[in-house]
Order: structure tokens, then sequence, then C-alpha cells
């Protein structure tokens, strides 16, 4: 990473696409992602680590890009709300969602999408219990949570 | 899932199924725009100023220093936007930004507008507020004391009392004189807050003379008609789109500052002008759960029956108006809508304090009375020994009756509610042990309330149905904020046109494209709009029915609707057909509520509802009697939905009421140490993850209200009603010790076993109700049958 003034030069794939970016030293990977790239998809409910609305995966990891500097990600592979559907064909993950009423008003939908992703790509007979542990990091108002854990078990039975 | 319904036999093709939302598949692909997502060419970005003295009055504020950093386009104060506003008409009492005085902490005082948000920071830390501060009034107590210096508002009072009231219906004196056992309690429900995910945003552009604001709000007519106020402007030049919206709950259903203030940058800079709260700001801009105290005594026969019944309430309102008005009274309105009270005394309070201002949560203003009416009732049962289930069945009351103070019942399934929860959770075959409780309570609450915020005579919702190239599109006001009325309207016209949920466009929540509707709040949205959309989407079906039957030359009953096809034709050619006979095809829908709903008497604005809800809750938990924790096991809710319009929506909308309340009983508060917020954090304010939920087990009823849309009720707010005191009364029953306030959270629990181990009563929770020199109580005649059935 080399300083151009009081930005720097970051190299990273987002969405399977390599991206050479200009980007304020402080900026967050959220901020990045959001104003940089127009990728919205990607919320925000704190900017301070603590709602989940703002997971990525980095290299296959749920992260919460508000907590991620650029140079903590130089090289990496970011995974972004926009990039888990393959064309017009959602996700095992996303149709769960949709099928089982998970989502309602959708703000903390693209968190729990990609942190319900990275759980079922490393195992996708999750139990109840390891859902609610891979998931506890994303708040949701208004669901109860209970669709989310009905839709992440029927994701993993049509991923296994 | 359970649905325990009426007519299994209904015909029809796509009510009631369990069908994915219609908005479902933006949302999932990231590509919904909410209203931080609308990036428009040229954009600035604002910044409010807050205030961080609780009390203050505004002696000077000097923007020279902010207005000449590079990058600041516009700095405004309170002087460019003098016009007060609020959603009541009897609460005008915010300035968009205070000059006179601030009233909490967060009270926004400057706004500025910049190339970026770094910049309009930077500007808002140069602007020097010159303050002189005043007494901070923090608690009701307090609030109830002459003021040392000066009310916080120079409006109502006496001092810091906002709104008073009293009221009684039925011989009230004569129902205690005549009961054979008389009990008093004292409750309190400590204010909470919404915690939308998403924050609050705005962005204004002023073109041509034409306002439009893009919002994150739940009411945007209500919105509208304040810019309208605000910047004397005509109606007509005025357009407010509520976006795709990140949760509500309550919180974004009053005009804000912050909306205003992007209005007006955007007149001055002439540029597109966006403001987005910070998490910390969405906590002070609240307008949340109120705290209240409760103070009630109810007289009962020697069988249980309630004769008569005094319910005292005193809520801190905080620093504006807001819905207060209307807070107060539904603190006393809806205890008679689930039990017969022949005699019922209230008497409610607001008062000012120096906090962030209250307004409407999920259920607006009778969580907290509901919370205590069950306690009370238990409490009841357990005095004159009766299972506390049928002391209340003993009072229910009957569909089709009138309440004394003048609500319509019509129906009702409080019977049914309560019948499914007692038996599927076995509560009377519960064993006693330590540790181990079950708690039931019953509520109720409003499909829609019954008159408008502000008086007018317009229709409460209207709809618009266009078809056009074969397609229907279908315009209504209504505001989807996650709980799925665009779904609930597609799902009504798709129903009446023969097609799916997502053959049907949904154009809502944009002033300036669809026809009024008073927005997302009092649970309205399903039984007014749908009401609106079903008569529309009738009156298209007939204009489609009889250009089909006209070419078939048949008789129009004879032309068959469903599975995308009108008789013979595909809808398609249906409606092109129709188009070409009559050109412009449009049909029309509105909904007004009917008059005889509720009383005629001062304050019976509040309650009336074309017909309520009704649910029943059980919960299962186990509580420590060495830490006072409490791990919830499992919930058995029970809800009288009328009729699901789509079962899995109403199923999402009573699970996430389950949630919220088990959320708020347990562990939530927003909380305040000498007028500073102590916890404007997602960290700090705790809530429900993944963990504390427990496994929740839903029954629907279906009684079929013979007014609601295909016999449909509200679900958006009923269901979190019982689930409170259910805890509360489920921790009694394992340790034996009542906490008489909420959120119950192990230190209380731990107190009040202590106080049980030291001999005195095991009870945690406020000692007294203040002494209130409530106005001389108004007597109100009985309701005047004459003209309506019952």
């Amino acid at each position: 990473m080399s300083d151009i003034g009081s930005r720097e030069i970051l190299k990273i794939s987002v969405n399977g696409q390599n991206k050479e970016l200009l980007v304020k030293p402080y900026a967050t990977l959220l901020e990045i992602l959001r104003e940089d790239l127009r990728l919205t998809g990607t919320k925000h409910g704190c900017e301070a680590g603590e709602c989940g609305a703002c997971v990525v995966l980095i290299d296959g990891t749920p992260q919460l890009s508000c907590l991620v500097l650029p140079g903590q990600i130089e090289g990496s592979e970011v995974t972004t709300i926009e990039g888990v559907s393959d064309g017009g064909k959602l996700h095992p993950v996303q149709q769960a969602f949709m099928d089982h009423g998970a989502l309602q008003c959708g703000y903390c939908t693209p968190g729990m999408v990609l942190s319900s992703k990275a759980l079922l790509d490393a195992n996708p007979r999750a139990s109840a219990e390891e859902i609610k542990e891979a998931l506890a990091g994303n708040l949701c108002r208004c669901t109860g949570y209970v669709s989310i854990i009905e839709a992440v078990e029927a994701a993993g039975r049509a991923m296994a | 899932m359970t649905t325990v319904a009426n007519d299994p036999n209904a015909d029809l093709r796509v009510i009631g199924k369990s069908l994915p939302r219609v908005d479902a598949a933006g949302k999932l692909i990231g590509l919904t725009a909410y209203a931080d997502d609308i990036e428009l060419p040229g954009t600035l970005y604002c910044k409010l100023l807050r205030s961080h003295l609780p009390h203050a009055r505004v002696l000077s504020v000097d923007t020279s220093a902010a207005s000449a950093i590079k990058g600041v386009i516009a700095v405004i104060t309170g002087e460019d936007i003098p016009i007060k506003y609020g959603i009541m008409p009897t609460s005008q009492d915010e300035h968009a930004l205070e000059y006179e005085k601030v009233r909490f902490v967060g009270d926004p005082v400057a706004a500025v507008a910049a190339v970026d948000e770094e910049t309009a920071l930077a500007a808002c830390r140069a602007i020097v507020v010159e303050y002189e501060p005043l007494e901070t009034v923090e608690s009701i107590e307090h609030a109830l004391l002459p003021p040392s210096d000066e009310p916080i508002h120079d409006y109502a009072g006496p001092g810091n009392v906002h709104r008073i009231g009293a009221l009684e219906f039925g011989e009230v004196d004569e129902g205690f004189a005549n009961s054979s056992f008389i009990r008093e309690d004292v409750f309190f429900y400590e204010g909470n807050t919404h915690l939308p995910m998403e924050q609050h945003s705005a962005t204004a552009t002023f073109v041509g003379d034409q306002l439009t604001l893009w919002s994150s709000t739940q009411d945007p007519h209500y919105v509208h008609r304040a810019l309208a106020r605000v910047f004397d402007m005509p109606m007509g030049h005025i357009r407010v789109v509520a976006a795709p919206h990140g949760g509500g709950f309550g919180g974004k259903a009053d005009p804000f500052s912050h909306e205003m203030a992007v209005c007006k940058l955007a007149m001055v800079t002439g540029r597109p002008v966006k403001c987005t709260l910070t998490r910390e700001e969405v906590f002070y801009v609240h307008r949340g759960r109120h705290p209240v105290l409760m103070w009630v005594r109810t007289g009962v026969s020697q069988d249980g029956k309630i004769l008569a019944m005094h319910f005292r309430t005193a809520l801190d309102g905080g620093a504006y108006g807001s819905y207060g008005p209307a807070s107060m009274l539904y603190t006393g309105a809806l205890q008679t809508t689930t039990y017969n009270i022949p005699a019922y005394r209230f008497e409610g309070v607001r008062v000012f304090t120096n906090k962030a201002p209250c307004g409407p949560k999920r259920g607006h203003g009778t969580p907290q009375p509901r919370f205590a009416l069950e306690l009370h009732m238990d409490k009841i049962a357990e005095a004159i020994g009766l299972d506390p289930v049928e002391l209340r069945r003993r009072n229910y009351v009957k569909p089709y009756t009138r309440t004394i103070n003048h609500l319509r019942i019509t129906s009702c399934g409080i019977e049914e509610v309560t019948d499914l929860v007692v038996e599927a959770s076995r509560y009377h075959e519960r064993k006693k042990r330590l540790g181990h409780g079950m708690g039931f309570a019953v509520s109720s609450y409003m499909s829609g309330a019954g008159l408008p915020i502000y008086w007018n005579k317009l229709p409460h919702s209207e709809c618009i149905i266009q078809v056009n190239r074969g397609g229907v599109t279908l315009y209504c006001g209504a505001t989807d904020i996650g709980q799925g009325s665009d779904t609930v309207l597609a799902t009504v016209a798709a129903e009446e046109l023969g097609l799916w949920p997502t053959d049907i466009r949904i154009v809502s929540g944009d002033t300036g494209l669809t026809p009024v509707d008073l927005g997302s709040y009092s649970s309205r949205v399903t039984f007014m709009a749908g009401n609106a959309a079903l008569q529309a989407a009738r009156e298209m079906r007939e204009i489609l029915v009889s250009a089909v039957a006209e070419k078939m030359e048949c008789s129009p009953k004879d032309v068959m609707v469903g599975d995308g096809k009108i008789g013979e034709l595909s809808f398609e050619e249906a409606a092109n057909l129709a188009q070409e006979r009559h050109g412009v095809l449009t049909a029309r829908g509105s909904y007004t509520p009917p008059r005889e709903i509720g009383g005629k008497y001062k304050a019976a604005g509040v309650g009336p509802s074309p017909a309520y809800s009704y649910s029943a809750a059980v919960v299962d938990l186990d509580a420590d009697p060495y830490s006072g924790e409490i791990q919830l096991n499992k919930v058995w809710i029970a809800h009288d939905i009328g009729r699901s319009i789509n079962e899995l929506a109403v199923k999402g909308q009573v699970e996430g009421g389950v949630y919220m309340g088990l959320s708020e009983a347990m562990m939530e508060g927003q909380l305040y140490r000498h007028g500073l917020h102590k916890q404007p954090s997602m960290l700090d304010y705790k809530s429900f993850t993944f963990f504390e939920m427990p496994e929740v087990e839903t029954f629907l009823v279906e009684t079929v209200d013979l007014e609601g849309p295909y016999g449909a009720k509200e679900a958006g707010q009923g269901p979190l009603l019982p689930v409170i005191p259910a805890v509360v009364s489920a921790v009694h029953d394992a340790l034996g010790v009542w906490v008489d306030e909420v959120p119950i959270t192990p230190d209380k629990v731990m107190r009040a076993l202590d106080a049980k181990a030291k001999g005195r009563e095991g009870r945690y929770g406020p000692k007294s109700f203040p002494q209130i020199s409530y106005p001389p109580i108004v007597k109100v005649p009985p309701f005047d049958a004459s003209s309506t059935a019952f």
C-alpha cells in the first residue's frame, strides 16, 4: 500500500472483480463499499461494531465492515450481498429467507444472509444452537429471530 | 404454527396463504434503496449541532467561524425556521432548531450543509453557542413540584404538567361500596426505545418552487402537513416520499428536526441535501415508550366479578409534546376491551422532563397499563383464592357489546386465545417447584385508531388501481415499514383480479403520487388501507368482467375470475379489451371508520377502533433463587387475527411482537443520569440477541371480523402486550415474589427475595403513587345506544 497525499491505494477483490482504489487510510470498509463503490446493499446500524448490519465476507469469513480499515484487507477477497446471488438466481440462503418469512424491514438481512452463508459453507448441517452462536452478533428488531433460524436450517438442507 | 379457522370452506385463492413478501427479492439481493442509499447528483451533507445541556436558555449562536470553513455551503439556526410544529394540533411546541431554549441533551440548535459529512461535523464543532443553564427536571415526582426557575414549556401547566385529565364512567363509589374484596397496587414501567436497525435519514430537493423530501418516515402524510406549515407553502408544492423503511415501531412517526433542516438547506443552497443520523442521535430523537407510574384499585364481588376500577397514571413525557396527549389517554382507554368493568374511573397526567421526548412505541400507551392490570388481576386472584385464568374468564368482555367507556366491541376471540395457550402449555398441569414458573396474560389492541390525529373529514385511507398495458398498479399512501403493508395491498388486489400478489405493482407512501393514507401507526394499515384496496379492486374487477361478458355475450356472473384469467381471456387480453372500450382504466376505493365505534365525550377520540384484536400468552421460565437470573424456556402465544391476509406475514408479526415484548420486559431501558442518556449506543442499550430468544409456539384464531377486509384485523402491536406481564407473573410463580416494575432484571428479583427473607413483603417496585392534583372528575353519561344496534 503506497501513500498519495492523505490517500492510499488499496487493491482488493469485491464480488470477484479486482479493484484498485484510492482511499483515505482511516476510511472503513463499510464507507469504501457504500460511498466509493456505491454498493449500498451493505447496511449500517451503528458504525461501532454493535449490530451486525454491515457484515461482509472477507476471504470467506464474516466481518463487521464498519471496523475494518484498508490496511487490514490489502489483497483480500470481499463478498457483499450484491455478490451472493448467481445472476438472477437467489442463493439457497436468500431463497430460504424469502420462503420462511425471515425478513421484514430487510435492513439486517444482508448481514444475516452473509453470516448464515459463511456458517453453512463451513457446516451445512449446523444445529439450531450452532446457528444461534454464528448469528448472535447480528441484531434484528423485526422477526424475533424465530423464522431466521428456520430459514438457515432449511438453507442448510438445500446446500448439504 | 396452528390456525383455527371459523370458515375453513371460504373460497379464497391467495388470501390467507403463506406467500413470500412482494418486496423480498430486492431486500435479499441488496438492491432496495433505503433512505440513506439514495444519492442524488451534487448532494450536500447535513449535520446538526445538538445541545449538550439538558435545560438551558440559548443566549447566542455564533456561526461565523463555521461558515468560514472551506467546503461549508450553508449554516442555519432556529431563526431561519421560526414556525413551530408538532404531530398533534395541541402540541405545536417544537422548533426545527431551537433558538430560545434547549430542553434535552440532543435538542438541535444549528444545521450545516457541507460538501461532505466530515466538513459538516467540523463546522458544527466551530459553532459557538452561549447557554444559560436552567434546572434539570429528571423524574415524574420532580416534574410535579413547582419549578425552581421556570417551566420547561410556556404552555399547558401548571408547572411542568403537559396534560391532565379525569373521567368517570358508571357509579364507581357505589361499585366499591358493593365490593366484597378491594385491592390496590402500584406499578412502574421504565421507558425504552424502538431501536430500529436503520438510522433515520432524509434527503431534500427544492427545484422550481417544488419541495421534495425522501425520508425514512412512517407517516409521509403528516410530515407533508408539517412541512406546509413550517415553510408556509401550498400543500401542492410539496412531495414527501417514504423510502423503503428499515424499521419503525413508532419511532419514525413524528416530523423531525433533520427533515426540516434538509428542506430549509435545500432551499438555501439550491442543491440536494441529505442528513443521516448517527446511532447516538437516534437515541436522542427517541419518541419511545413513556416511563409510567401507575396506581390501580379494583373492587370485586364474592365470585370475582369486577364491580369498580380506579386507574391512575403518571407519564414521563420527556421534553416535548409529540403524541403525548394521546399517549396519556391510551394509558386509560383499553383496560375495558378485555374485561367487563361496569364502573371505571381514570385519572392521568403527562409531565415534561428534560429528557429525550417520548412518543408512540409499539402498543402506544397500552403496554404499561396492561402490565399493571394483568399483574393486579393475578394478585386479586391469589388473594381471593381463584385461579388467575378463571378470574379473568369471569370478567371477559363478550363479542358485540359496548364497553363502559363507549368502545364498540365486535368480533372477539378472547375465550379462544385463552383456551389455546392454556391447553397447549399445560398451564394448569404445571408442577410447583422452586425456580420454575409459568405466567398467563391476555390483552387487546386496536385495528387502527378511529379518528385521525388532526380533525378532518378526509377518508383515512384511499387507493387507486390502474390497469394499463395489461398490468396492474396499485397506488396507496400506506407505508411499508417492514410490517408487510405492500404485501397486504398486493394480496387483496390479486385475490379480486385473479392474479398472484407479485403480479401487482405497488406504489405506496408517496404524497406526490398516491392518494391520502394517514400512515403506518395504530395498526391501521391492514384494516383501513386493506378495505380501500378491496373496494378499488372489486370495482376494477367489475370493469374487466363486464367488458369480457359483453364480448362473450354472456352474463357478468358467468365470467369466472382466477388463475390469471377473466372468463376465457387471459388477464392481459381482458385488460386490453376493457381499455379499448373505456380508455384509461382506474378504480378507486376509500375507507373511513364508522362513526358509532366510540363515544362523543371530550377525550373520546382515543380508544375507538373499528375492530379489536385479542392475544393471550403463557411464558415458561426458570428463575434462579440465588442469582435472580431468568432463563426463558418457551412462549405460547395465541392471536385473534380476524383472518390472515398472508399467514407467513402474520406469523412474523406475532413472533416479532413476542420478541420485542420479551426484550423490553427483561432488559431494555432508556436511562438517564442528570439529564444525560446513560447508554446511547447499541452495546450499552441491551436488547435480545439470538441467544436470549426462546422457542415460540404461535396459534392464530380466525374470528372473521364482519368489517375487516376478508375479516382481517391487526397483528403488529397486539401480540407484544400480554408477553410482558406473563414474564413477571411467571417469575412470581417460580419464586413467590412480585417485581412490580419492568424491566425485570436479576437485581430487582434479588431485592424482592431479600425483602421476603427479612420477613417483609416479597416485592420490589414503587412504594407509593405521588399526590397529584387531578382536575375535578368529569362524569360521562352512559352511551346513547339509540342510533346503533348495541
